[in-house]
């Protein structure tokens, strides 16, 4: 059978993707920005934290690496008001996306932080430094130099999941195709301009991330 | 209105569990398979072949596997096909993880020591027999854990299949919700069961990691 492809019956429809866009990278800056944070501070909470801490955030990431991303958004959307906390879309999507970065960026800082030789430890106590300073102002910089190409690729991954926060109607690049598809109903143009977006946009940010990296990590040594 | 009892709840969920771990069986075992021609490729001798796989890791890793998931489902209605959801969704998650399986394939295959390839053509064997008998065999032992690992991932985006309309899970959930209207419970059910099927995994890829990886420790 004959589909003609109508490419053009998007254009109209251009503004929308637009905003879409925006709201998509909206939500990558700020679960990405507050993933790592959490990944950090639960990678501390790991390997120096006080101890009643870790089973906790041992739970975390386990908990959280071994759920669906989806259930995950559908939980803190749909779940959390029974307890009290209704949130709007962007901020369910948002958190949604922090706190499962947080948990994979975890388990890599952890690794990045294990790397670390003990001299490290100990020429920083000689310097009498406390136990944090010496995380803060030695071991933390050269421990996400070593793992940031891993880091970044899973901020490109949950970049990508972002877009099943079209499903708690968060209004991102996938909402917009959803909506222009009920509009035009010309779903497989549609889709295919999304996903050649989206590929775009994960090269770009790959880029990004390693010119970022090269840019914080100058000096560190490897 | 029906009661929903918690019992209710749990027995609904699992008989729709039986779906996402069918899902991931067919995921896996589908996207082995093409991983496997899509790896031979990536590493071949022919560069267009090595191309034409880059593109196609490039492709899949780099967009959103939910866009995969729509694109097969109207993508094959326009071919022709009418496809039920679960063909659909068998096919995008067959392709999405073949790319992946062929990249992580490819950092083992490239770990093994190039002085392998060169004593084996040193005894006259010919690429595909290098391959089969040097360095695939090598390369498989290394692969087991991180592919142990990728399952946990096949077996989480099976949910997103509900989107298309798949009812496994988390469509289970959705539906669930709807009619108890206690999401609280159903999500953090979902979760659990999500949970107990990936966690053991997640658990055999690292203590296959460390027990295969045993050589190589310091």
């Amino acid at each position: 059978m004959a589909y003609k492809f109508d490419f053009l019956s998007i254009a109209d429809y251009t503004p929308v993707l637009v905003k879409g866009l925006g709201v998509t990278v909206e939500l990558i800056a700020v679960g990405a920005v507050a993933g790592v944070a959490i990944g950090i501070a639960a990678a501390w909470a790991r390997t120096e934290g006080p101890r009643a801490l870790r089973p906790f955030v041992t739970a975390y990431v386990e908990l959280i690496r071994n759920t669906p991303f989806l259930i995950q958004l559908f939980f803190i959307f749909f779940g959390l008001p029974a307890l009290g906390v209704q949130l709007g879309e962007m901020q369910a999507a948002c958190l949604a996306m922090a706190v499962n970065l947080g948990a994979y960026s975890a388990e890599i800082i952890r690794a990045g932080i294990a790397a670390t030789p003990r001299g490290q430890y100990e020429a920083g106590a000689s310097l009498a430094m406390t136990r944090l300073e010496v995380f803060r102002h030695i071991v933390l910089k050269p421990a996400l130099a070593r793992i940031w190409p891993a880091l970044s690729s899973q901020i490109v991954i949950v970049m990508l999941g972002s877009a099943v926060c079209s499903q708690i109607a968060a209004e991102d690049l996938s909402f917009a195709a959803n909506f222009i598809q009920s509009r035009n109903f010309r779903a497989f143009e549609v889709y295919i301009v999304t996903t050649v977006i989206y590929l775009l946009l994960a090269i770009l940010l790959r880029q990004l991330l390693r010119l970022l990296g090269q840019r914080m990590f100058r000096r560190a040594p490897r | 209105m029906m009661a929903f009892t918690l019992w209710d709840i749990v027995r609904n969920l699992l008989l729709a569990a039986r779906w996402t771990v069918v899902l991931a069986v067919v995921a896996f075992a589908g996207g082995a398979l093409l991983g496997m021609a899509v790896l031979m490729m990536r590493v071949s001798r022919h560069r267009w072949q090595r191309r034409l796989a880059w593109a196609f890791i490039e492709l899949f890793q780099g967009t959103p596997l939910l866009m995969q998931l729509f694109l097969t489902f109207f993508g094959l209605s326009l071919a022709g096909i009418d496809v039920p959801a679960w063909v659909a969704a068998g096919s995008a998650l067959i392709l999405w993880s073949a790319a992946f399986l062929a990249e992580i394939w490819r950092g083992c295959v490239e770990s093994i020591n190039r002085g392998q390839w060169e004593a084996s053509a040193s005894l006259a064997m010919g690429y595909v027999q290098q391959m089969r008998y040097v360095v695939l065999p090598q390369a498989l032992r290394i692969a087991v854990a991180p592919t142990v690992g990728f399952a946990v991932q096949i077996v989480k985006s099976t949910a997103l299949t509900s989107i298309i309309g798949f009812t496994e899970l988390s469509k289970a959930s959705t539906i669930i919700t709807n009619a108890t209207f206690n999401p609280f419970t159903v999500y953090g059910v979902a979760a659990l069961i999500y949970f107990a099927l990936c966690w053991p995994l997640s658990r055999a890829s690292l203590r296959l990691e460390r027990r295969l990886n045993a050589p190589h420790r310091h």
